[in-house]
């Protein structure tokens, strides 16, 4: 069947599997906007800014685990697009970005809307392409896809020039594997590291299991709870990699690194086995790297080998997915019964009270003033800990993974390794678009939600209700926090005096506001915002000055926390 | 220590600048790099110099095997290999000097590719050692300009990087 490379591109999104699309229209990209004008099967989101709708099919892929898909025109539809693609690209988020080009024949030529979009999207994406010739398109599409989700996933963009769109040319459906000569992920570990790893498990009074995004990437949650609980060994979750164990559970001890549990930190600097998986050892997690678990041997599961032995020498490596890895050790455990061969862990849990006693959570709610962590457990108490949450970047972030337990997988969305102010709202978008009976809380500051407030528009016209609490202080909260405790508390340019009133912008965007100045409107507050059957932003007048605790401050060590 | 590593690669657009962008973007150091297509339409072959410590080498090796057009690397600094350069330089060569000129390019077994009364252009062919002895022997003489190819290599024995 002969089509037009538009209509080839919006086949082969169909025939991927792809139902929604999060996208921004302008001159490279008209006859893909026809096709999808054509094409109902296909829902796309009219979002208010490329990076928007990166964020939003970044969102989109969070928590279906599919490959989120953006369409962006050339130029600076690319150039936008590009903090989308690097924040999916921090944290190997699967999703496939199509971006306009000029014409072949004007590549090269500084043409209007032209940028070098392969040249300047390679170090933040997995890979990128630039289709030059219509009968490359399906191939390429397939590919992209392929590369997007498999591996250590990860960003891909596919370059359109306007010309290649307009072309025609046979289009044949194929199913099946897509085959890569030179990408070839090791998916399975090697059994003889495995049993290895195994026995030093058996081996270990003092065991320590530290998880990242890897385990929710890889599905690989239930296999990680039940290999928890065959050791009976605590358990730490990175900022990513939360909701990849139950936090309820008792074996959970918090997060670690520089905002993490007092309990999870001294565990890690005192263990004598580091089990990392689907983690990366990242500069946020390990503190001075040198004093980094330093009494340990450690294990690392991960299927990217640049991430093994990068930052912290290893002892015993194991590449795959650690879904494969994991179940692989399970049934080792399993035969063996790993109770029966372990030392006794309980002084090691002993030792791990005595720290979890110090309560390093712990704050004061006072009579006139909110403050931001009683907002987030209030939020949680009536959401049953049950909500998608999405953050922005910042002390509402570290206070969100801090008071807001998750139990599940694929509830939990936020920037952690680029760090994105203006990641939440569109990912809360993504995420509500993919999950329209699940509650979805995007969870922000004052600073964060003005750097994509603008997507208050494409949740208003799309009815995707999400629920925005504004933990609202007047401040960049985290670098005031830093100015305070680092530069002697000169907040330079940290303080932002003037802020819209939230209430009536929400108001002049067709969604509703409500605003709480004192501790007891914070709860109904919420319970309204939860009621309403609309977009609702919560401007939640908290106490300026908050910090948050415990802290290791930056080039120490994690048993060097500071607590409140 | 010093690493030959060759590299297999899709010979497509833009491989190039992804190899050159790696080295870049992570501060690893290139000595030198060559670049040409391998004997058949579809792969092109890398060799590139770097230097530096184990962890730092290996950390290259995976990133390289990362990017997805790299088809194979292998560090041949690991086994027994053939390292080669070329190198053309123009010699000043008036005429009390001219027979020195000759009888260095003859003791490293180069050739004279180019000459004018008062120049020679020589090619020399070996490992980087050699070509850097040629030069400091020639250099006392007049050495107008010259130019190197960087090193290329291959492991020695009948096997090739991949088995086919």
């Amino acid at each position: 069947m002969e089509l037009t490379g538009a209509e080839i591109i919006v086949r082969s999104l169909l025939d991927l599997g792809v139902r929604h699309v999060f996208g921004y229209p302008g001159g490279s990209v008209l006859h893909i906007y026809d096709a999808i004008f054509k094409t109902p099967e296909i829902q796309h989101i009219l979002c208010r800014h490329e990076q928007g709708a990166v964020h939003a099919a970044d969102g989109y892929a969070r928590v279906t685990g599919e490959v989120g898909v953006a369409l962006v025109t050339s130029g600076p539809g690319a150039t936008n697009a590009l903090t989308g693609l690097a924040t999916a690209n921090m944290d190997s988020i699967p999703l496939v970005c199509l971006t306009g080009q000029v014409p072949v024949d004007l590549i090269g030529n500084d043409a209007f809307q032209e940028a070098d979009t392969v040249g300047i999207t390679r170090s933040c994406t997995k890979h990128n392409f630039l289709v030059r010739h219509v009968s490359d398109l399906a191939r390429v599409l397939r590919e992209a896809f392929h590369i997007a989700r498999t591996g250590r996933p990860g960003p891909v963009v596919v370059d359109l020039p306007k010309d290649v769109t307009a072309a025609r040319c046979d289009y044949v459906h194929t199913d099946g594997e897509v085959k890569i000569r030179s990408y070839n992920p090791t998916v399975v570990g090697n059994s003889r590291q495995v049993k290895k790893a195994v026995a030093m498990l058996l081996e270990s009074s003092r065991p320590m299991i530290y998880t990242g995004g890897g385990v929710i990437l890889a599905n690989a949650a239930p296999e990680l709870t039940r290999f928890t609980r065959l050791l009976g060994a605590p358990i730490t979750n990175t900022l990513m990699g939360l909701g990849g164990f139950p936090a309820t559970d008792p074996l959970f001890v918090g997060m670690l690194g520089m905002h993490g549990t007092y309990e999870a930190n001294m565990a890690v600097s005192h263990c004598d086995l580091l089990v990392a998986i689907g983690a990366r050892f990242d500069d946020r997690v390990t503190g001075k790297i040198s004093q980094f678990a330093p009494g340990a041997k450690i294990i690392h599961v991960d299927i990217d080998p640049t991430s093994i032995s990068k930052n912290v020498k290893v002892h015993l490596p194991i590449v795959g997915d650690v879904k494969n890895v994991l179940g692989q050790m399970n049934a080792l455990l399993e035969a063996q019964g790993a109770k029966d061969h372990q030392p006794d862990l309980k002084p090691w849990w002993d030792q791990i009270q005595s720290w979890r006693d110090k309560h390093c959570l712990n704050y004061t709610q006072k009579q006139d003033c909110i403050q931001p962590q009683f907002v987030i457990e209030t939020l949680n108490r009536l959401t049953q800990s049950g909500a998608i949450v999405a953050t922005d970047v910042g002390q509402h972030q570290m206070w969100a993974a801090q008071f807001y337990p998750f139990d599940r997988p694929r509830y939990w969305l936020t920037s952690g390794g680029l760090g994105t102010m203006g990641y939440g709202l569109p990912a809360a978008m993504g995420a509500k678009v993919a999950r329209p009976n699940e509650t979805v809380l995007l969870i922000t500051g004052d600073g964060s939600i003005q750097m994509n407030i603008q997507e208050l528009a494409t949740c208003c016209q799309f009815h995707i209700p999400v629920k925005i609490a504004i933990l609202n202080n007047n401040y960049l909260g985290m670098v005031r926090q830093w100015q305070e405790i680092f530069y002697e508390g000169r907040y330079s340019h940290s303080h932002m005096a003037f802020g819209p009133d939230f209430v009536k912008l929400a108001e002049a965007y067709g969604a509703v506001g409500l605003r709480a100045t004192r501790p007891e409107e914070v709860e109904p507050v919420i319970k309204k915002a939860l009621e309403i059957d609309n977009t609702v932003v919560m401007d939640f007048r908290v106490a300026e000055e908050s910090n948050v605790y415990p802290m290791v401050p930056a080039g120490k060590a994690l048993n060097e926390m500071i607590l409140l | 220590m010093r690493h030959v590593i060759s590299v297999l690669v899709e010979n497509e657009a833009g491989v190039l600048s992804r190899v050159a962008g790696l080295f870049a973007a992570r501060g690893f150091n290139i000595e030198s790099l060559t670049v040409a297509p391998a004997g058949d339409e579809q792969t092109s072959r890398i060799t590139l110099v770097s230097e530096g410590d184990d962890e730092i080498i290996e950390q290259i090796i995976k990133q390289l095997n990362k990017l997805i057009p790299v088809i194979h690397v292998v560090d041949l600094t690991e086994g027994a290999h053939v390292e080669r350069e070329l190198m053309l330089v123009k010699v000043t060569a008036e005429k009390e000097v001219r027979a020195e000129v000759l009888r260095i390019a003859d003791i490293f077994r180069s050739r004279v590719v180019d000459a004018t009364p008062n120049s020679f252009m020589i090619e020399v062919t070996g490992d980087a050692t050699k070509l850097d002895a040629c030069l400091e022997l020639l250099k006392p003489l007049g050495v107008i300009e010259l130019v190197r190819t960087g090193q290329v290599a291959l492991s020695r024995g009948n096997r090739g990087m991949i088995k086919n």
